[in-house]
């Protein structure tokens, strides 16, 4: 994997998480989340299953509520209206775990839809971006299939491209390669590395260490639903400040 | 490495292979299965024989009055032959029948582009849904008349399997959508929405069709005012729809269920809304799954327009009860009946094959 650019960040805000708490029922999920992340910046989010990793991000394009503190994207302050959550989504790509590609349509139909229906673009168009990102992931050959003909890699790509086609500012991953054959983990990091190299603000929850290192600006350590610590990648692997964090890393590092 | 002989592919034992390993697998596999395959071959030596010889061997296919049955023991089909007009139009006037028959072509020639393999899907749903909207009204007119010169023909006088197929007809193309919203509405989010869908499908269910017919027909209008008549046939439209919309809302939430969350995720990530996520990823997905349910509801549908006749319409089943009441052709009611039961049997099992084969060419091998 190559360094991506190292140009200044700007100082415009992506991103800003306040004192965000959530429940589940009365099972305290999220335990004030304070986070900012500025454009072009990328985070990558880790900690042990069950701490609330997936959960913050996906407060950030409303997947799910949260019951107090704030959120603001790009410019927009969180709220409960349909319309300026259907609006912010469409400046926030996601990816995640398991793909979640829509079986019943193609490749190239998988990534055309949203711009079409979304964006309303024309078909011609919206089919043009798509196989431009679909060459960017390396599948275009695969346009006409549909995804269950696909292996997981080439499903995960074709996801990371869909998000694409909607010409995102931000792009959150939850655990992108945590469900692929140990081969096709490669695939799927060289396409998030270009993207990083291409300036794309980014927060990746993943285990990855060795992505981690090369391509985010800072690391976040969550346990038990706080943020525990927070750094730049490499002051967080050689000097881990926390217990919490240390025994993490000696647990992942081992495998 | 030395190189070992590959050990040579051998046939399988005789045993199981070819016709005579069939037989071996499927009927004489075990004693009991051997017991079985006699006491079933013996059943089958009982009834079709004489069934063979009733329906076919000794029965009677030319005249035209019950004299020329006299003679055969068998069968006497020239009953179905004379009364086949009526069979097929009721008491529509003869005159007129060529209307019933335009609609019919039309029909034919309206779907076949749907049955064309090279025609893209999204064309097919476009050029169906134009249809849907469309033929109705055709048809409707060149049925009832009244416009373009043609002479008005009451409904009452609609029948056979002609109105069998406007009942079945109706109902399925107007049970399938309502189905849809119910269903979605029984697993809406806004309380009103799904208490209000919830009770409309349990109550319609919990009651029998024979019931909703009935009530319709005779209890409804003592709440209406005088004088405000609903045509019979419209009335039993309503009844049938309503009461078939409720079972599959059933059927298609059993589909909407089994979409993984993740798909509802993933179209929300991306910007779509409920009703844009509904069309274009959840329902495709949902129905294709629920294709056998929703086939089974439209063939029960089918089989359950007979019960109009307990309202006095004459539908294929009332037509021919009422033929074998004729005093002229009394004693034919088997043939009459069977006759019925074949024609029954015809749609539905087509609508069985057609489902079988739409689901094999919507597969999209996702079930990796
Ligand atoms: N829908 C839900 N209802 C109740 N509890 C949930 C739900 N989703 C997640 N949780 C719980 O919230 C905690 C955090 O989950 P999650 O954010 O998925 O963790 P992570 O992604 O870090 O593994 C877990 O303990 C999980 O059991
Ligand atoms: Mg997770």
């Amino acid at each position: 994997m190559n360094e991506p650019s190292s140009v200044p960040l700007s100082e415009q805000e992506m991103i800003r998480m306040e004192k965000v708490h959530k429940w589940y029922g009365t099972f305290h999920v999220l335990k004030d989340i304070n986070l900012t992340v500025r454009k072009g910046e990328r985070i990558v989010v880790c900690g042990p299953s069950g701490s609330g990793k997936s959960t913050a991000i996906r407060c950030i394009n409303r997947l799910e509520e949260f019951q107090r503190g704030r959120i603001v994207v790009d410019g927009q302050e969180l709220s409960s209206d349909v319309k300026q959550v259907e609006q912010i989504r469409r400046e926030v790509g996601m990816v995640f775990q398991h793909f979640n590609l829509f079986p019943h349509l193609t490749v190239l139909e998988n990534c055309t839809l949203a711009p079409t229906w979304v964006r309303k673009l024309p078909r011609r168009q919206a089919e043009d971006i798509a196989m431009r990102y679909l060459e960017r992931v390396k599948i275009p050959e695969q346009a006409g299939k549909y995804p269950g003909q696909l292996s997981g890699g080439q499903q995960q790509r074709v996801a990371i491209a869909r998000s694409l086609c909607m010409n995102p500012k931000i792009m959150l991953f939850d655990e992108p390669t945590s469900a692929l054959d140990p081969e096709m983990i490669k695939e799927v990091l060289e396409t998030m590395v270009t993207l990083a190299e291409d300036g794309m603000t980014m927060i990746c929850v993943t285990h990855e260490m060795g992505f981690a290192k090369t391509v985010a600006h800072r690391v976040i350590f969550m346990d038990g639903g706080e943020i525990i610590e927070e750094n730049e990648p490499e002051e967080f692997f050689t000097h881990p400040q926390s217990d919490r964090t240390k025994l993490f890393l000696s647990q992942i590092l081992h495998n | 490495m030395a190189e070992t002989p590959l050990s040579r592919a051998e046939p399988p034992p005789a045993s199981t292979i070819g016709a005579f390993g069939w037989l071996h697998r499927n009927l004489f596999s075990s004693p009991f299965n051997i017991a079985l395959t006699v006491l079933a071959s013996y059943l089958l030596y009982l009834t079709i024989p004489p069934l063979l010889h009733w329906a076919l061997l000794d029965a009677t296919w030319s005249g035209d009055s019950r004299e020329a049955c006299q003679a055969n023991g068998g069968a006497c089909w020239v009953f179905i032959r004379v009364n086949f007009e009526q069979f097929m139009y009721g008491f529509y006037p003869e005159a007129q029948r060529w209307r019933v028959n335009t609609a019919l072509l039309l029909l034919i020639l309206g779907a076949a582009p749907l049955f064309v393999r090279a025609m893209p899907n999204k064309l097919k749903v476009r050029w169906g849904l134009g249809l849907l909207l469309i033929y109705p009204l055709v048809a409707f007119v060149l049925f009832k008349g009244g416009l373009f010169g043609l002479r008005i023909v009451d409904t009452s006088r609609w029948g056979g399997l002609l109105l069998t197929l406007i009942i079945a007809g109706v109902g399925m193309t107007a049970a399938l959508p309502l189905g849809v919203l119910l269903a979605l509405g029984r697993r809406s989010q806004m309380p009103a929405i799904q208490a209000l869908c919830t009770i409309f499908i349990e109550l319609w269910r919990g009651v029998p069709l024979i019931t909703v017919l009935f009530m319709s027909s005779v209890m409804l209008p003592l709440f209406l005012p005088a004088g405000v008549n609903f045509d019979k046939l419209l009335r039993a439209l309503i009844g049938v729809t309503l009461f078939q919309s409720a079972y599959m809302a059933e059927v298609v939430r059993g589909g909407l269920q089994a979409i993984p969350k993740g798909q509802f995720e993933a179209a929300a990530a991306l910007g779509l809304g409920y009703w844009k996520t509904m069309a274009l990823i959840v329902l495709p997905q949902a129905l294709k799954l629920v294709i056998p349910g929703i086939v089974n509801t439209f063939i029960a549908l089918f089989k359950d327009t007979s019960l109009v006749l307990i309202i006095g319409l004459f539908d294929l089943m009332n037509i021919v009860h009422n033929a074998t009441t004729n005093p002229a052709w009394l004693g034919f009611s088997t043939e009459g009946y069977a006759f019925a039961a074949a024609v029954y049997w015809l749609f539905c099992f087509s609508m069985s094959r057609y489902s079988q084969n739409l689901e094999k060419r919507l597969y999209t091998g996702h079930k990796r």
